[in-house]
C-alpha cells in the first residue's frame, strides 16, 4: 500500500464558449436532419464549420495537469483568477467530469466549496444540520454522534431551535462551517471558505483546519489569502493559466508567486481597463522612501511617497484635480484613503504632465500586503478610476516603540498612542 | 474499491465519462440516509409557512373531485361505469395526482438544483427518488381520504366495494413510480439541453391526464378504439385501480404487465441517460 492519497494524472478541462444554453430542440433536430441528408449544418454561420473542428471557441481550464498528493499532506493551491484552481477542486469534488486524464484517490473524499450548501431558510438549525451534514455525506447516526460537536463549535445553543432565516449572517455561517469542519474525511478540499465571518470565527476555521491536519489528514485549500495559505500549508502549488506552474514548500513558491504578480519600483498602467472621462490619466505609480529612493516595501512607521505621473488633456481646468488613494487589505477591505481634498491640499501650478506626489511620514500598517487602488476626479467629475490594484508591502518596523512582534491577528492598523497609570484618589 | 492496473486499490477512481451502464445504484444505497432526510425536509418546509398546513393534503383532491364531478359528470355527462360520480373522479384523481406530481416534481431535478449540484456532489438520483417518497407520503392520506368516502358511500348503500385486489395497490403504486420517475429524469436530462421541454411538462401531464380514462372509464371508448388507450402505460393502472377499489373498469394482467415492461424499459434509459447528463451537466447551465 503506498501512501499516495490523490493522484492526478494529465488531467484537462475543456469548456466551450458561447453557445451553450441557447439551443432549442428545433435546432438541433434541423441540424440532425441536415446530417441525415449529408447536407453542412443550416445553423452555423459561413466559416464556423472549419473554426468549430478546430476547437478555436473553448477554453482549456486546466491544461494537463499532473500532480502526486501524499497521504497527510496540506496543500496550498495559488494562482490568479481563472488560473484553474476551482476547476481543479470541482473535479477532485465530482461536480463536473474531466475532459480527459484521471484522478485516483486512496480515502473518503470530502469537499467545501461553499459553506452551507443546501441549507433551507424556513427549518431551524437542528433541522438544517441533518440535512447539511447529510448532503455532505455523513449518515443521520455519524451527525447524531457529532451533534453537540458542532452546537457548541458554531456557538448557537440558544437557537438551534429557531428557523435559520433569522439568524444573523455570522450565525448562519458560523453553523455552515461547523458541520462541515465535522465532517471527518480522510481528504479535505477547501476553497476560499475561511473569508467569511468576522475575524476570531476565522481564526476558529483556520485552528480547526490545523487540527485536520495534525491528525494526520490530507487537505487541499484554495485561498487567495497568501497568509493563511502561508500560516496552513507547508507545500504550495502555483496554478497559472490551466497548468501547474511551481510545486514546493509554501514560502518559496509564494515568494515566486508575488514577485511574478506584483511589478514593483514602478507600476506601468498601458493597457488597463479605465473609467471615468479620461481629461487627466494617470500613467505609472511608483514608491519612494522619505528620502527620494525608489522602494518596493516598506517598514511600519516609514516615511512613504506615493508618486503618480499624470497626464492631462488641455482644457482640464487642474486647480480642481482631487487624487484619492484607496488602501485595502487583503481581504479586500478598505482600510483608508488619503486624498488631497482631505489633506486640506490644493494641487497647484501643474502643468500637463506632471506627478502628483503623496507623502505619509509614518506608514501606520502592520506587517502585511496591501492593496492601492486610485482614482482621480476634476470637482464632480471622475477623470480617471482604474481597478489594477499596486501591491504594497510592508514589513516589520518601529511605528509604535513597544517590542511587542505586530501582526495581522491585532488588526491591520496602527495607532499612536500612550499609556499611563494613577493612584485611585 | 476499484483495481488499478498495478495492483493499487483505490477508493474512487475519476474519469472523463463513465460507461452508459455504470449506474452506481450502490452509491444511491449508500446516501439513503440523504434520501429520507430530503424526503423530511420537503414535507417540512412545504407547509411551515401555511395556515392550513397539512390539510392541503386533503383540500386539493377534495377541490379537483367536486370540480370534476360539477363538470364532467353533471354538464358534460360522462359515463361514469355506473359508479357514483364524486367516487368515480375521485378515485381518478388520487392515482392520477400521484403520477402527475412525480413527473412533474422530477422533472426539473438538474435546473432546479444547479445551485446544490455546483457545489457538492452525492448521486443525483436522490433528488428525484426522494420525490417518488414525498409523494407517496401525501398519496397515503388522499387514499385514507378516498376510503373514507368510499365507507360513507358504502354504508348508505351504493352498491360499490373493494375487493380482495385491493392488496395489489402496492405493486401499482411501484409502476406508477417508475413510470413517473423514469419521465421525469429524461425530461430532466433533456431540459440541460432543451429549455423548451420546462414549459411542455407542466400542460404535458395535463394532456396525459386526458389521454388516460381518468375522467371517463375505458368501456366508454368503442371496442376497436381501446388499444390505442392502452397502449399508454398508465391506462391499465388507472384502470385496475378503480378495479380494485369500487368493483367497476378492468383488471388485467396482460395490460399490466405491458405496463411494467414500458416502465423497466423506460427506467433504464432514463437512468443511463441521467447518468450522462449528471456528469457534465454543471459545465452547460
Amino acid at each position: 500500500m503506498s501512501d499516495i492519497a490523490v493522484s492526478i494524472e494529465n488531467v484537462s478541462k475543456y469548456y466551450r464558449l458561447g453557445t451553450i444554453g441557447n439551443r432549442t430542440l428545433y435546432q438541433d433536430l434541423n441540424r440532425w436532419w441536415a446530417r441525415m441528408r449529408g447536407q453542412p449544418d443550416p445553423l452555423l454561420k459561413i466559416g464556423e464549420a472549419e473554426r468549430s473542428r478546430g476547437g478555436q471557441d473553448g477554453l482549456w481550464a486546466l491544461d494537463d495537469v499532473s500532480l502526486e498528493i501524499r497521504q497527510g499532506d496540506v496543500l496550498g493551491i495559488i494562482g490568479h483568477n481563472g488560473a484553474g484552481k476551482s476547476t481543479l477542486l470541482k473535479i477532485l469534488s465530482r461536480v463536473t467530469g474531466p475532459t480527459t486524464g484521471q484522478i485516483r484517490v486512496q480515502g473518503r473524499i470530502a469537499s467545501l466549496l461553499e459553506v452551507g450548501t443546501g441549507f433551507h431558510p424556513d427549518l431551524t438549525g437542528r433541522e438544517n444540520i441533518y440535512l447539511n451534514g447529510a448532503i455532505l455525506g455523513m449518515t443521520k447516526a455519524e451527525i447524531r454522534r457529532k451533534f453537540d460537536e458542532i452546537v457548541a463549535f458554531a456557538d448557537v445553543e440558544k437557537f438551534i431551535d429557531t428557523p435559520v432565516k433569522r439568524y444573523s449572517s455570522g450565525m448562519y455561517v458560523r453553523l455552515a462551517f461547523a458541520v462541515a469542519a465535522h465532517l471527518d474525511p480522510e481528504i479535505l478540499v477547501v476553497d476560499e471558505v475561511l473569508a467569511v465571518g468576522d475575524l476570531a470565527f476565522q481564526e476558529k476555521c483556520i485552528g480547526k483546519m490545523g487540527e485536520v491536519s495534525r491528525e494526520g489528514r490530507t487537505v487541499l485549500f484554495v485561498s487567495h489569502n497568501l497568509q493563511s495559505i502561508w500560516s496552513l500549508c507547508p507545500k504550495s502549488i502555483w496554478m497559472d493559466k490551466g497548468k501547474l506552474r511551481e510545486i514546493g514548500n509554501s514560502a518559496d513558491v509564494i515568494a515566486r508567486y508575488r514577485e511574478a504578480s506584483s511589478t514593483r519600483h514602478q507600476v506601468s498602467l498601458e493597457g488597463v481597463k479605465r473609467g471615468g472621462s479620461g481629461r487627466i490619466q494617470i500613467r505609472g505609480i511608483s514608491f519612494e522612501t522619505g528620502d527620494g529612493n525608489k522602494a518596493d516595501s516598506f517598514a511600519s512607521g516609514d516615511a512613504m511617497v506615493v508618486s503618480l505621473e499624470y497626464e492631462a488633456k488641455n482644457d482640464v481646468d487642474l486647480s480642481q484635480v482631487e487624487a484619492y488613494l484607496h488602501i485595502s487589505n487583503e481581504m479586500n477591505m478598505r482600510l483608508f484613503t488619503l486624498a488631497n481634498v482631505f489633506s486640506g491640499d490644493a494641487l497647484r501650478h501643474l502643468d500637463l504632465r506632471g506627478r502628483f506626489e503623496c507623502r505619509v511620514d509614518q506608514l501606520p500598517l502592520v506587517p502585511g500586503d496591501y492593496d492601492i487602488t486610485v482614482s482621480i476626479r476634476l470637482g464632480p467629475e471622475v477623470a480617471d478610476k482604474f481597478n489594477y490594484p499596486v501591491r504594497l508591502t510592508v514589513t516589520e518596523g518601529a511605528f509604535l516603540p513597544g517590542h511587542q512582534a505586530m501582526s495581522r491577528s491585532w488588526g491591520d492598523m496602527l495607532v499612536k498612542h500612550r499609556w499611563t497609570s494613577r493612584p485611585v484618589t | 474499491m476499484t483495481e488499478g492496473r498495478d495492483g493499487h486499490s483505490w477508493t474512487m477512481v475519476i474519469r472523463p465519462r463513465r460507461k452508459w451502464l455504470d449506474l452506481r445504484l450502490g452509491d444511491l444505497w449508500a446516501y439513503r440516509d440523504l434520501i429520507m432526510l430530503f424526503v423530511w425536509r420537503d414535507f417540512v418546509s412545504q407547509y411551515k409557512q401555511t395556515i392550513l398546513g397539512p390539510l392541503w393534503y386533503v383540500i386539493q383532491p377534495i377541490l379537483t373531485t367536486i370540480t370534476f364531478t360539477v363538470i364532467f359528470g353533471r354538464l358534460a355527462g360522462l359515463p361514469t361505469d355506473g359508479i357514483p360520480d364524486f367516487l368515480f373522479y375521485m378515485a381518478g384523481t388520487v392515482v392520477w395526482s400521484y403520477f402527475s406530481a412525480c413527473l412533474t416534481k422530477t422533472s426539473n431535478t438538474f435546473t432546479g438544483n444547479a445551485a446544490i449540484f455546483g457545489k457538492v456532489y452525492f448521486p443525483r438520483l436522490a433528488v428525484p427518488v426522494s420525490i417518488l417518497f414525498s409523494n407517496l407520503f401525501s398519496f397515503a392520506i388522499q387514499f385514507a381520504l378516498f376510503l373514507a368516502v368510499l365507507f360513507w358511500f358504502w354504508i348508505r348503500g351504493a352498491g360499490v366495494a373493494p375487493n380482495v385486489w385491493i392488496l395489489t395497490i402496492p405493486l401499482l403504486l411501484v409502476i406508477m413510480a417508475g413510470l413517473g420517475l423514469a419521465a421525469g429524469i429524461i425530461i430532466s436530462s433533456l431540459t440541460t439541453r432543451y429549455r423548451d421541454l420546462q414549459f411542455l411538462v407542466a400542460f404535458g401531464a395535463q394532456l396525459l391526464m386526458y389521454a388516460t380514462p381518468v375522467i371517463y372509464p375505458l368501456s366508454a371508448l368503442p371496442e376497436q378504439y381501446r388499444w390505442i388507450m392502452v397502449l399508454n402505460p398508465m391506462t391499465s393502472i388507472v384502470e385496475a385501480f378503480r378495479f380494485v377499489c369500487l368493483g367497476s373498469g378492468s383488471f388485467d394482467f396482460l395490460h399490466l404487465a405491458y405496463s411494467a415492461a414500458v416502465m423497466v424499459v423506460a427506467l433504464l434509459l432514463g437512468a443511463m441517460l441521467f447518468n450522462r447528463v449528471e456528469q457534465t451537466f454543471m459545465d452547460t447551465v
